[in-house]
């Protein structure tokens, strides 16, 4: 144990340790991605020639390099890109000095950790498959560590086999923990360090590709229980944010005092009430479904019916909303309201403008404009989260020239098209969506699911939502913004796109069930068990429960009895003979070899003496005629055992004779 | 107040016996076959089993504080892996059946060679390890195959000697965890006298036993018998079977003529074991030699004769002297 581990094992542990700093390669900083394998891959080369670990002198200095260019890097040593980059830095500074298997362990363990530190940037299906499947690797890098005397052939594929049922086996337990360990409602530390990750939520204004970020952020962003039934997909618009000046290139809320009385709305039609659990966000806007009417505490509305909170929301937040789906937004718009609706910048996008003039002048209808912009946009439009980007007048070139791109660029063309039009317009954004959770009884917003569309104002019907998105890619509202990304690659061929629809599957499903699994889906866990809203407690007694079930087994599997193998077939043919026999009333003897077995069984058995002879020579010429029997020969002894009958007079005979005693 | 806690040891120890049978069955030499089973089989936390575990919390821990499900998943998947690791390992010991157990020749003061084997099993037993004394050994059986492995033990006394406890131990598969039990066979093996060192030179053909006097002296033929097929040439008379016409060998029992008389009684000046030790060296050089010898110690005369079986009949007395 003391001397140092052999080539194989050395390099395995160094493979182990590369493949879980790859794990981190995305997020690292350059200089790391470089030094870190060229540690890894001199040390190796070094070791190869026979030259012993790095001495302290070397180790030492090598560490506080790594520490100052962290903090040079970062600014800090704490978080979660400084934390990773200081754990991979040191974890290939850790094989300089490996050399026993002590160390080899610990460096492996060191491996684990990172390894595990790495899901917490990427959360995918396909990432964590890969992580599991280092996972192996620094399994078999332990069973190396184990002294091997013997098959040192192949020794590589065993060790990797191992490492590979192992984590097998460990399968069914890991679910049973993943499902029943407790979650905490808190965290006990930090908080989700948003701050570093640039995780923003809405902001107050929009321009081009200022959402694409949040829309491949599938966390949380708020959920929602109704009282009632939950709206139809279509209809989960939930308003945030309203922007109303356009400066040419982005939208913002304007410089409109949140005090401002805010504009009356008549409700029709059933109220919807519901709670809405807000993930933090560090802001003030609180979204809710379409128009609501009573504000929660803590929280007023602004002239544009905005909720927003009095303080930014920093920790979750619980608030109870009556929202309405049918409803008069501001049926009279003042003088002043109207010209913020229709305020266009000079100078931007003249053809947009003209085209607007075009449908102005051909629909007296605003109505008819509202679905002419529509018509164009369902004609030749294509939704993608990827578009090209755009020039100075951005709604020309989105209009006339790339005609892609996702809600926003909808959104916004289409306002500007409304103004241009004179039909007073703004841009809303918020989410629209989500993911009804059936356990949970919950509808799940992602940040993911963050849209814009518009509003229009048409003369008594008040501010009407319109969704230009819709016209292009009804999937995004009804499936979801990820589906809809997914629809835009009409182009492949079928298979491919079969496989990306299956694959998308996978991931949503991976998305749900795994990654959004939280501590409300898992108090409905216990439910087909009678614990409709289980505690953290019964969630420890059923974990326990599972554990104990699974020790169970793996006992029993461990203690099976494991006898020596039978391999002899010649042998278990004779002794199945002999059984036979022993039905029959001649039970062999321990001390009688097979002939004087075949004497006493042809006196019994007289109607089979020539059967017996016939398989009792067999026997004796395969046992003792020939080194090594022959396997076809000693498979048609057995046959020939098998089809051997006991007469059934005899068994009779026996049968009397035992009534006479 | 002695006595009660003497009382109370005696009480503990039957408890322990009736609980845990191989506490102190194990302190008893058993019979072979010794089959390890559940009973006997011992598993704790390595050093690194422990820092491993440390190292599920934290892990355990940072998921749940993040909140992140797959790297919560990672961790199960982690710990799950290293549960099954421990059933990986005691399966290695789980029907470990210790058949035979050998030894060879070893004189007092060198470390005595065990040879151990171990009955073929359904399934290979990768990694074992074997210690005996302070030495360990790792060695592996494969599947199906009866397989073995060998261990020193340190002989420093002549005489029977007990292989004792041997422990068997495992690792496997992650060292996580240390699964052992002992084996303490019921098997005695004779350890020679040790072999004094440096010798005097066998003693000179002159100093001759009264033995030698007693075969007929003067017969040219005394002793000598027709040879026969199995008589090693070495023991062929040419001369005299050149004056008969006939192949004639002497006879091992009239042999003595030259026979080297090792006696125990003639070594003045030297303390018992001393003795002991220069006959011990007397026989192998004069084995070696390819010598007839006869030795004459307190317990008896061996010899003369030559070869394999009158060193071990001579080397086997000798280490079976008592101690004085």
């Amino acid at each position: 144990m003391r001397e140092a581990i052999d080539r194989h094992s050395f390099e395995l542990v160094a493979l182990a340790i590369a493949a879980s700093i790859a794990a981190h390669a995305p997020h690292l900083p350059i200089w790391l991605c470089i030094a870190a394998p060229t540690t890894l891959i001199a040390r190796v080369a070094l070791r190869r020639r026979g030259v012993g670990p790095a001495p302290l002198a070397i180790r030492l200095p090598a560490a506080c390099l790594l520490l100052v260019a962290v903090v040079l890097h970062f600014g800090t040593l704490f978080g979660r890109e400084p934390g990773s980059a200081l754990a991979c830095g040191l974890l290939a500074l850790k094989l300089l000095e490996t050399e026993r298997a002590r160390d080899a362990r610990v460096a492996v363990g060191f491996a684990g950790f990172v390894l595990m530190s790495a899901l917490l940037f990427v959360q995918s299906l396909v990432f964590t498959i890969g992580v599991s499947l280092i996972l192996i690797v620094l399994f078999a890098a332990l069973v190396s560590l184990q002294p091997a005397p013997v098959e040192t052939r192949q020794r590589l594929r065993s060790e990797i086999r191992v490492g590979a049922i192992l984590l097998a086996c460990g399968l069914p337990l890991a679910a049973a923990g993943f499902m029943l360990v407790p979650r905490l409602s808190t965290p006990l530390w930090g908080g989700k360090d948003r701050s570093t990750e640039g995780h923003t939520g809405l902001s107050d204004s929009m321009e081009p590709g200022a959402l694409t970020e949040l829309l491949i952020d599938d966390s949380p962003a708020f959920r929602v229980r109704f009282d009632a039934t939950p709206p139809a997909p279509q209809q989960r618009y939930f308003r945030a944010i309203v922007l109303s000046n356009f400066d040419g290139a982005a939208w913002n809320r304007g410089h409109r005092g949140d005090s401002a009385r805010s504009e009356e709305a008549e409700r029709a039609g059933t109220p919807v009430d519901y709670v809405v659990t807000l993930e933090p966000t560090d802001r003030r806007w609180l979204p809710t479904l379409d128009l609501p009417f009573v504000a929660p505490p803590g929280a007023r509305f602004s002239a544009d019916r905005e909720l927003i909170a009095d303080d930014a929301v920093s920790q979750p937040r619980e608030y109870r909303v009556r929202s309405s789906s049918r409803y008069t937004f501001a049926p009279a718009l003042s003088a002043q309201e109207r010209a913020r609706a229709l305020a266009l910048p000079e100078g931007f996008d003249p053809r947009t403008r003209a085209l607007a003039a075009d449908w102005r002048a051909a629909n007296a209808d605003d109505s008819g404009v509202v679905r002419a912009a529509l018509d164009l946009f369902h004609a030749s439009f294509r939704y993608t989260l990827h578009p090209k980007l755009l020039g100075r007048n951005s709604i020309d070139d989105f209009l006339f020239a790339t005609r892609e791109g996702f809600c926003e660029h909808y959104a916004s063309a289409f306002v500007v098209l409304m103004r241009s039009a004179g039909i007073p317009a703004r841009v809303v954004t918020g989410y629209q969506g989500g993911w009804w959770n059936d356990s949970g009884g919950y509808l799940l917003v992602r940040n993911s699911d963050a849209h814009a569309w518009a509003e229009v104002w048409i003369a008594s019907r008040g501010w009407v939502r319109v969704d230009p998105t819709a016209a292009v890619s009804p999937a995004r509202i009804e499936l979801g913004a990820a589906a809809a990304n997914d629809a835009s690659s009409w182009a492949q061929s079928w298979w491919v796109r079969e496989f990306r629809n299956h694959f998308d599957r996978v991931n949503g499903w991976w998305t749900q069930a795994i990654i959004r699994f939280d501590s409300l889906r898992q108090r409905g866990l216990l439910t087909p068990f009678g614990i409709d809203r289980a505690n953290q407690g019964e969630l420890l007694v059923a974990l326990s429960l599972v554990l104990a079930a699974v020790l169970l087994l793996a006992t029993l599997w461990a203690m099976r009895e494991s006898k020596p193998p039978r391999d002899d077939a010649l042998d278990a043919a004779w002794a199945a003979l002999g059984r036979r026999l022993e039905r029959a009333g001649v039970e062999p003897r321990p001390s009688e070899g097979p002939l004087d077995l075949l004497a006493r069984a042809r006196a019994a058995l007289p109607t089979s003496a020539a059967t017996l002879n016939g398989l009792v020579g067999d026997y004796v010429a395969l046992r003792y005629g020939v080194d090594e029997p022959m396997p076809e020969r000693v498979r048609f002894f057995t046959s020939a055992v098998r089809k051997f009958r006991v007469p059934r007079r005899v068994k009779k005979r026996k049968a009397a004779s035992a009534a006479q005693r | 107040m002695a006595a009660t806690i003497a009382e109370l040891r005696i009480r503990a120890l039957a408890y322990a016996e009736r609980r845990l049978p191989a506490l102190t069955r194990l302190r008893k030499p058993e019979t072979l076959p010794i089959r390890l089973d559940r009973r006997r089989i011992y598993v704790l936390p390595t050093g690194f089993g422990g820092a491993f575990g440390l190292l599920l919390f934290v892990m355990l821990l940072g998921a749940l504080n993040y909140a992140n499900n797959p790297a919560l998943l990672l961790t199960c998947l982690f710990g799950a892996a290293a549960g099954a690791s421990l059933f990986a390992g005691f399966r290695v010991m789980n029907g470990l059946s210790l058949e035979r157990i050998g030894a060879d020749e070893c004189h007092a003061g060198s470390p005595l060679t065990l040879h151990l084997r171990f009955a073929p099993s359904r399934h290979g037993r990768p990694s074992l390890r074997l210690r005996a004394g302070d030495i360990e050994t790792a060695f592996a059986l494969p599947r199906g195959v009866e397989g073995g492995t060998t261990a020193s033990i340190a002989a420093t006394e002549r005489g029977w000697m007990r292989a004792g406890r041997l422990r068997v131990s495992t690792d496997y598969p992650l060292g996580l965890f240390h699964i052992w039990s002992w084996l303490n066979p019921d098997a005695e093996f004779l350890v020679y006298p040790a072999i004094e060192n440096p010798a005097p030179p066998l003693p000179s053909g002159d100093v001759r036993g009264d033995f030698a006097s007693r075969a007929g002296a003067g017969e040219d033929h005394a002793g000598l018998r027709d040879y026969r097929v199995t008589d090693p040439p070495r023991l062929i008379a040419w001369k005299a079977s050149a004056r008969h016409d006939a192949l004639l060998v002497r006879d091992a029992e009239h042999r003595s003529d030259d026979a080297l008389v090792l006696d125990y009684a003639t070594l003045h000046g030297l303390d018992h074991e001393a003795r002991i030790r220069r006959l011990t060296a007397w026989v192998l050089a004069a084995d070696a030699a390819q010598r007839d010898y006869l030795v004459r110690i307190p317990s008896g005369t061996f010899g003369p004769g030559a070869g394999a079986v009158q060193r071990h009949a001579c080397l086997r007395a000798l280490a079976l002297l008592p101690y004085a």
